[in-house]
């Protein structure tokens, strides 16, 4: 296996070791993840390289330190700091939280350290946060079949606190039924198309040479990856934070599922629902994004989504799930064209409207109506009947695209949902 | 047979091998693949489309004079495709003879089925049996586009060099091949596999690194030509483009432009030209016009001062 670390240590220099170990502790308050092993390659790479060179020796530790584009940023940062003046780094990251740096995805180099002292601040509230979570007044409103029937119906908007708070451990108990898509790969199936000719014949081979036993393959099918693009401007506000519950639930249960949230800007929030507590995660996508309850550009939002992360998030048959209510009172040539990009690079784009709830609501307003021709479904999501319901329109939706690759405009499949203009 | 070429024993060994095959690299990129070299790792390359991961490979492959095994990944890539697989067929037609013959009894007839002489080595495998001091060079194209399992399989083969194959044990490779994996990133690439690899992200190249490239594959280019086209490509990057032209959109332009006997830009060559640098109607339309006669004069202003 690997060689110890002694001989690595003698041949570079007990002082320089010492450092190299440090700043790979350094890095890891940092958010970077550097594991022992890491280090002892990286000593041993040292020992190839030689430290005479400044460039060498930066480049040297990046290739083993950093495994991701992002994360070259903190890194050179960190480097740079490091290297000048141990002592004082060390002790300006211990104030930092682990992980803040990950949560910010693509961190523009010039705004780094400013974020860096922006969060500081962050690692004492999610201690708090864990030590005593903030547990809602425990109404059981799953007691009786008609108070759960009530909550089933309630809209979001005008709940009451206690009844969000049992809403949202109804959301987390939900389960979407996982409607699969097909994958080019096989598994074995006793009544698949094709005949697996390897097995057939070890079969045969166990059996004797008079029978000749046919062992079949079929397709395999998997849950598509799930983006999650949330809303989160002023006039989403009652909507948000359960819509966050809501992609929360998905992340725990499905994997593949990365979120965005956008009000004025687009920020990638995936990292931070990743949190098994759904307290604790949705607290974390908060603080990342700072335009909650602002004002809405969806047209630049999804533009800038197209252009920086469709082709990182949109493969392997992605489906969108755009959660708005369309009201945007920017160009909508912008939004119409970006629309239409997304549209074009998903698989399945659909569209879930909390304004879709009244009866009489139609795509009047210019936003709405420059979005509605580029969605494959537009669906109701106003209280947690529509969001189980959401769940049969994905099975329903993949089964369609199965049959039919051609996209179509589908009507929302629910009763509760309000008719479109026709 | 000669011995290939040894393998290079400083950073600027690398890079001047790179050169020799024409290709020019960064000093970053140098140093992680000398690294990887003398450490034995796989190096795994990340970076925009059209920025010469691919390339690395094929010129490593060339400058050390060694086999190139190249494996294009793709969704559904299995252990049939990918790694070995057994000649069913032939086999098929063995258990005939034997029957006719009457001789074989099972036992044996099973043993020689699953013998070397029914196994069909796919890329893989392959890699793993280079004659020594001649290991091959292995390409894993575009891993983002395979799915985890097969990037779960990758972890024996890369951090062992060993392949199993249940019917006949564990193959080993007697020197390990020199692996290059790259990635789009259309998906991130799991930490596991990351952790047995060296990372290097390939940028797109500076001006001057840009400009020395058109320099080496476009040598027909006149100077001032070679000049503009990097100045103008530079400018473009700047854009905010849905996908910004790497160096081969460049050296494909560079070529164009000679095939229309250019020797100089003006705005209207490049509206003519702008499917071989741009690949999206909506950033061609974005740059067709008064947009790309702008940039052109700030790519010749910049040029300017340097004359």
């Amino acid at each position: 296996m690997r060689p110890p670390a002694d001989p690595a240590t003698a041949s570079v220099g007990g002082h320089l070791t010492d450092h190299v170990v440090q700043f790979a502790r350094v890095l890891r308050t940092a958010g970077l993840p550097v594991g022992p092993d890491r280090v002892v390659d990286a000593l041993r790479a040292l020992q190839i390289v030689g430290v005479r060179d400044r460039r060498d020796f930066r480049a040297t530790l990046a290739a083993l330190f950093v495994d991701r584009h992002e994360r070259r940023a903190v890194f050179d940062h960190a480097f740079d700091a490091y290297w000048r003046d141990p002592r004082r780094l060390e002790h300006a990251l211990a104030t930092l939280a682990p992980g803040v740096l990950e949560a910010a995805d693509a961190p523009r180099p010039a705004a780094l350290p400013r974020r860096l002292e922006a969060l500081a601040p962050a690692r004492l509230r999610t201690a708090v946060d864990v030590a005593s979570p903030p547990r809602a007044p425990d109404i059981d409103a799953t007691g009786t079949h008609s108070a759960r029937e009530r909550l089933r119906h309630a809209d979001f908007g005008s709940m009451t606190t206690a009844e969000a708070d049992a809403a949202k451990h109804c959301i987390a108990a939900l389960r979407l039924p996982v409607a699969e898509v097909r994958t080019r790969r096989l598994r074995p199936d006793a009544r698949g198309p094709r005949i697996d000719l390897r097995d057939s014949l070890r079969a045969s081979l166990r059996l004797g040479p008079d029978a000749l036993v046919l062992r079949r393959r079929g397709p395999r099918f998997v849950p598509p990856p799930l983006v999650v693009l949330c809303d989160i401007s002023g006039s989403m506000a009652r909507y948000s934070r359960l819509f966050l519950h809501f992609a929360h639930a998905l992340t725990d249960a499905r994997g593949h599922v990365d979120t965005f949230v956008f009000g004025t800007r687009l920020t990638r929030i995936t990292h931070a629902l990743r949190h098994r507590d759904v307290d604790v995660a949705v607290d974390a996508a908060t603080r990342v994004a700072v335009d909650w309850a602002g004002g809405t550009r969806i047209g630049a939002a999804l533009a800038e989504f197209n252009l920086r992360w469709s082709r990182r998030v949109l493969g392997a048959r992605a489906v969108v799930l755009l959660i708005t209510d369309g009201l945007d009172r920017a160009d909508t040539g912008v939004l119409a064209a970006a629309m239409e990009r997304l549209h074009k690079s998903c698989h399945r784009l659909l569209w879930l409207n909390p304004l879709l709830r009244h009866d009489g609501f139609r795509a009047i307003a210019s936003g709405p109506r420059a979005m509605q021709p580029h969605v494959d479904a537009l669906l109701p999501v106003h209280n947690l009947a529509s969001l189980a319901d959401l769940g049969r329109a994905l099975a329903d939706g993949d089964a369609i695209a199965r049959r039919a690759p051609r996209r179509s405009v589908h009507c929302a499949p629910s009763a509760s949902a309000g008719p479109l203009a026709p | 047979m000669t011995p290939p070429p040894p393998l290079p024993d400083t950073i600027d060994a690398t890079a001047a091998l790179l050169a020799d095959g024409d290709y020019l690299a960064d000093r970053d990129l140098a140093t992680s693949l000398f690294l990887a070299l003398r450490l034995a790792r796989p190096m795994l390359l990340e970076g925009e489309a059209g920025v010469g991961k691919t390339e690395i490979a094929r010129v490593l492959a060339r400058v050390l004079d060694r086999p190139l095994i190249r494996l294009q990944c793709y969704e559904g890539l299995d252990v049939a495709s990918a790694v070995y697989e057994w000649n069913t067929a032939r086999q098929m037609l063995e258990i005939r003879l034997a029957e006719v013959a009457g001789t074989a009894d099972r036992d044996t007839l099973a043993r020689d089925l699953f013998s070397d002489a029914f196994l069909i080595r796919r890329p893989l495998l392959q890699a793993l049996q280079g004659t020594p001091g001649r290991a091959p060079v292995l390409l894993i194209d575009e891993l983002d586009r395979t799915d985890e399992p097969f990037e779960a399989y990758l972890l024996e083969v890369l951090s062992d060099f060993q392949i199993t194959v249940p019917e006949l044990g564990t193959i080993r490779a007697p020197e390990p091949p020199i692996v290059v994996i790259t990635s789009n990133r259309t998906r991130e690439i799991h930490d596991a596999l990351k952790r047995r690899c060296l990372y290097h992200w390939v940028d797109y190249p500076d001006a001057a690194r840009e400009r020395a490239i058109v320099g080496r594959k476009v040598p027909r280019a006149a100077e001032h030509l070679a000049d503009a086209v990097v100045a103008f490509v530079q400018a473009l990057r700047g854009q905010d483009l849905f996908k910004a032209p790497g160096v081969a959109e460049t050296i494909d332009w560079a070529n164009a432009l000679v095939e229309l006997d250019r020797t100089t830009l003006d705005a209207d060559v490049v509206d003519r030209t702008l499917g071989v640098l741009l690949k999206y109607q909506d950033d061609i339309a974005r740059i067709r016009g008064a947009a790309g006669a702008r940039l052109l004069d700030s790519a010749r202003a910049d040029l300017a001062p340097a004359r």
